[in-house]
């Protein structure tokens, strides 16, 4: 099962890279485009694991995937609300950034 | 399945992860942007490359698609205010001591990667065992609309309350009106030209794709993602404005999804003796029946939530 | 396949369906409807809740439920034992009380719907909904949507004003939520990969001791702890919670920031129980000591009445965390762990009550003052006597003095930390005390002070609502009389901490 176990290794370095990236980028845009790297890698991670757990005829284990399915859908709509509030903050302030002397 | 990874694959992967880079480092973050929507359609091939047909589309509609088109329209909002300040930017010794963080913490999740046990331990086998309980032959499907189904029923209710959410920062002035600017349609423009080719054929394809997630990959999420695009298509390209969010049909049509899962779920107590359980006989009538309005009302959630809060009051 | 106590099962399944239907209804009403929706769905929900608690108290087991007959690891299971039910109980009581409450506030409009009176009854069902699945989740996916569900609810009640403030802090807690969240997730993973379920009594069978199954719930309780604001992750909660309105503030507190703390412990008594955990115990406490100590010394120098109860919350919630390092004492003698257990819980609930009884009454003073400046405080203790003495029997409860829930709780970590050898939490609960002491008075003081002339209220303060806010203050008194050692109730579903001994 080589290429699980790969592309798990890659969700790992994805959850280290988004993570970085959330902590380093002041701009809320820059930390909301971070969460979603690392929900990429987590989501990748859930599915080396499903991979790993082909059989009965499966290429993966359903459930994982079923999962990641329900998981990318609610992560939109956790974007779309910090996009919302960003963009709306925006329009009060003439500032997007977290600053509460801004 | 093969023993080892595939050339392709380790490609594969040392790209997803040289786009990710692209997406952290860029200084604009337009660039950044795009590089992200690049590394969701990689993750796409990716996914379809770990065997799992339904997480790839749903990969490629909504986490990049959807997603990359809600964040392009913000970055370009945006616009100008990106450039942190010099007080806001961290400083050399926060950023060798994050990066020494995070590659603690990536080393650590790889260890646990290498780690995990062998044989995995697999719902797969169970999944198959009781799906013919369920009249589907997708088992992703089975998971997701009977054996998990209280999951995605919470699932809808979590992509309303984001909207109502996204909807209540609207100023109170503009309440009840359209979400979004006017986008009118240009007569010679190319964009009316092809949305009017594309959002019919679209929707068809949508249909197709829902349609057929209860036997083959597909499935609801994939194609309300297909209808949403459509929606939104036809809205940014003049055909259709927004609905105003007080029309009480686009209330019922955002409602109707949910409900309807829970009447049959509560329904369940009669037929099957259980909240969401079905009697094996109507099994696939009733998942069918509660796929159709929810697949309308996660359309719907999601185009609205591309579309944004309302910024133009009713007249 | 066969499933379990479908009767009982039904009320579990009524306690999610009835407030988010009821969100939904108010929806598709309108703004016009929303507040009658609520008001009808809140006494049925109340019901529900006191009909599942007496269940659960007669039987004497744990209420199980299958969703759909599929039994786990296939499926989803929902469970309630003694401290769920506790849980619920409390959020539907704090739910109708913030309801009668904030009915003057979100009035249903006579025209056309306003934004928020929709968003407020919407959201308000929504959070209960979302915190009673929280509650009664026996499964970490479920559990991950239930806290997503929450998350939702809860931001944009903070953000309801509009103002630049509100939006900024509403920004900051759904990012501090979100990263919660995904290590979370990402917990629940490892889980999986390791164990094949993530059902929380199957995971507690199969679990063992080892790098992944430290990794995992690392992972979980890192991003619960943001979530739950303990120091160091506390910076989003005082702005967020004293800029949402009063209402919105009480539940905040109240409730929604303790359902990460209601994890955190099922994760570790229940996932995890056999697990040493020593070490990390004393980490979790060395946090709430820190926030406790933080928390009351901040709220000391606040100027404003809001971000006073709002640091004061930091404070109460290291109280909670206290509680792991004194119950996971497996060789000291399970009577101490027993204790620690209810004090700990009752901690959570009588802050409940005497917080959300604060803000609220701090939301009346400020209606009628214009302004929550404690400087500008003097006089309002004769303008609104009932609304201040609510306030005060809420401070007996953060104080920990009798007779009240605070007393009891604090009583028995204490009694639990002497007989456990671990005085220096003792000496943590009662410096909090102190400092509690403190800002409580300093904001008494001032109000009971007499004005320099004499005050006029900018609204005439309804006295319904202030004796909600008494009588939800008196909940929290009511507390103080429970008797002073382990509660039966909540032994129910403890298998390892038993009174007497083991199960």
């Amino acid at each position: 099962m080589g290429e699980a176990t790969l592309y798990g290794l890659c969700g790992a370095a994805l959850v280290g890279l988004g993570l970085f990236g959330l902590i380093v980028h002041p701009q809320p845009l820059r930390k909301i485009l971070a969460f979603n790297l690392i929900g990429g890698g987590v989501f990748l991670l859930f599915g080396a694991i499903a991979r790993r757990g082909a059989a009965a005829g499966f290429g993966g284990d359903p459930v994982p995937q079923a999962l990641v399915i329900t998981g990318i859908v609610v992560a939109f709509s956790a974007t779309a609300l910090a996009v919302a509030l960003l963009l709306r903050l925006f329009q009060e302030t003439g500032q997007a950034t977290l600053h509460l002397d801004g | 399945m093969t023993d080892r990874p595939l050339a392709l694959d380790i490609g594969l992967a040392f790209l997803v992860l040289g786009v990710a880079v692209w997406t952290i480092a860029a200084r604009d973050t337009f660039a950044a942007v795009v590089g992200f929507v690049a590394f969701g359609l990689l993750l796409t091939l990716v996914w379809a490359r770990l065997a799992a047909p339904d997480v790839a589309p749903t990969e490629a509609a909504i986490g990049s698609g959807v997603t990359g088109g809600l964040l392009l329209g913000a970055s370009t909002r945006l616009h100008g205010t990106q450039t942190p300040a010099p007080g806001e930017k961290p400083g050399a010794i926060l950023r060798l001591a994050a990066a020494a963080l995070c590659t603690v913490v990536s080393a650590g999740l790889a260890a646990i990667v290498l780690l995990l046990p062998e044989p995995a331990p697999t719902l797969a086998p169970q999944a198959a065992t009781n799906i013919s309980a369920t009249g589907l032959g997708n088992p992703v499907t089975a998971v997701l609309m009977a054996y998990r189904a209280i999951d995605t029923l919470l699932e809808t209710v979590v992509l309303l309350l984001a909207l109502v959410g996204v909807w209540s920062l609207a100023p109170d002035r503009v309440w009840g009106g359209f979400p979004g600017p006017r986008h009118h349609a240009d007569p010679d423009g190319l964009l009316p030209f092809m949305a009017q080719l594309l959002v019919p054929v679209g929707l068809l394809v949508g249909i197709y794709i829902f349609w057929v997630g209860s036997v083959a990959p597909g499935g609801e999420f994939q194609g309300a993602t297909i209808l949403a695009a459509m929606w939104v298509l036809a809205m940014m390209a003049g055909l259709v404005d927004a609905p105003a969010v007080s029309r009480r049909w686009l209330r019922l049509l955002l409602v109707a999804g949910p409900a309807v899962f829970f009447a049959i779920g509560l329904a369940g107590f009669a037929m099957a003796g259980a909240f969401l359980a079905y009697p094996e006989a109507y099994a696939k009538l009733l998942i069918v029946t509660i796929e159709v309005p929810v697949t309308l009302s996660i359309a719907t959630m999601l185009a609205l939530l591309v579309a944004g809060p309302p910024e133009r009051a009713l007249r | 396949m066969p499933n379990s106590a479908t009767a009982g099962g039904f009320l579990l399944i009524l306690a999610i369906v009835l407030p988010v239907t009821g969100a939904l209804l108010s929806l598709v009403l309108g703004g016009r409807h929303a507040e009658r929706v609520a008001l009808l769905v809140m006494p049925a929900g109340l019901v529900v809740a006191v009909a599942i608690a007496s269940v659960v108290w007669r039987t004497h087991t744990v209420l199980e439920y299958s969703v759909g007959s599929w039994d786990p690891p296939l499926g989803v299971a929902f469970r309630a034992d003694g401290l769920s039910v506790v849980m619920i109980v409390t959020a539907a009581l704090l739910i109708c009380g913030i309801g009668a409450f904030a009915r003057a506030q979100f009035p249903t409009p006579r025209g056309q719907e306003t934004r928020t009176s929709l968003v407020f009854w919407t959201l308000l069902l929504a959070v209960w909904g979302a915190l009673n699945a929280v509650f009664i989740g026996g499964d970490l996916f479920k559990l991950y949507v239930a806290l997503e569900l929450l998350t939702f609810a809860a931001v944009p009640l903070v953000s309801l004003d509009g103002r630049a403030e509100t939006l900024t802090a509403a920004l900051r807690y759904l990012l501090f939520a979100l990263f919660g969240s995904i290590l979370y997730l990402l917990g629940a993973v490892l889980f999986y990969g390791a164990h094949g379920t993530l059902d929380i009594v199957l995971l507690s069978h199969r679990i063992h001791a080892g790098p992944v199954a430290w990794a995992a719930i690392s992972l979980m309780t890192a991003g619960l702890l943001a979530k739950a604001a303990l120091y160091p992750f506390h910076l989003w909660l005082p702005p967020a919670h004293a800029g949402a309105p009063a209402p919105a503030s009480a539940i905040l507190s109240g409730l929604v920031v303790k359902a990460p703390f209601f994890l955190v412990v099922r994760l570790w008594f229940d996932v995890m129980p056999r697990v040493p955990e020593r070490a990390a115990a004393q980490m979790l406490g060395t946090l709430g000591a820190a926030a406790i100590l933080f928390g009351s010394v901040v709220a000391l120098r606040q100027a404003r009445l809001k971000l006073l109860i709002a640091y004061s919350t930091v404070a109460q919630i290291g109280y909670l965390f206290l509680m792991f390092p004194l119950a996971v004492e497996p060789e000291t003698g399970h009577q101490w762990n027993t204790a620690a257990w209810t004090g700990g819980v009752l901690q959570a609930i009588s802050h409940a009550f005497a917080k959300a009884a604060m803000f609220m009454a701090a939301g009346l003073i400020a209606e009628a003052l214009g302004h929550d400046r404690i400087a500008g405080l003097a006089g309002i203790g004769r303008a609104l006597p009932i609304t201040v003495f609510a306030f005060g029997l809420g401070g007996l409860s953060l104080m920990g003095l009798p007779p009240s829930g605070g007393f009891v709780a604090k009583a028995m970590l204490l009694t639990a930390a002497v007989a456990e050898g671990q005085w220096w939490w003792a000496v943590v609960v009662l410096t909090g005390g102190v400092l509690a002491g403190g800002y409580v008075f300093l904001v008494l003081a001032r109000a009971l002070a007499d004005a320099s002339e004499p005050l006029t209220l900018l609204s005439p303060i309804s006295p319904s609502r202030q004796a909600v806010v008494v009588a939800l203050a008196l909940c929290a008194v009511l507390l103080g009389f429970i008797p002073l050692r382990p509660s039966e109730l909540l032994q129910i579903g403890r298998p390892d901490i038993a009174i007497g001994g083991p199960r």
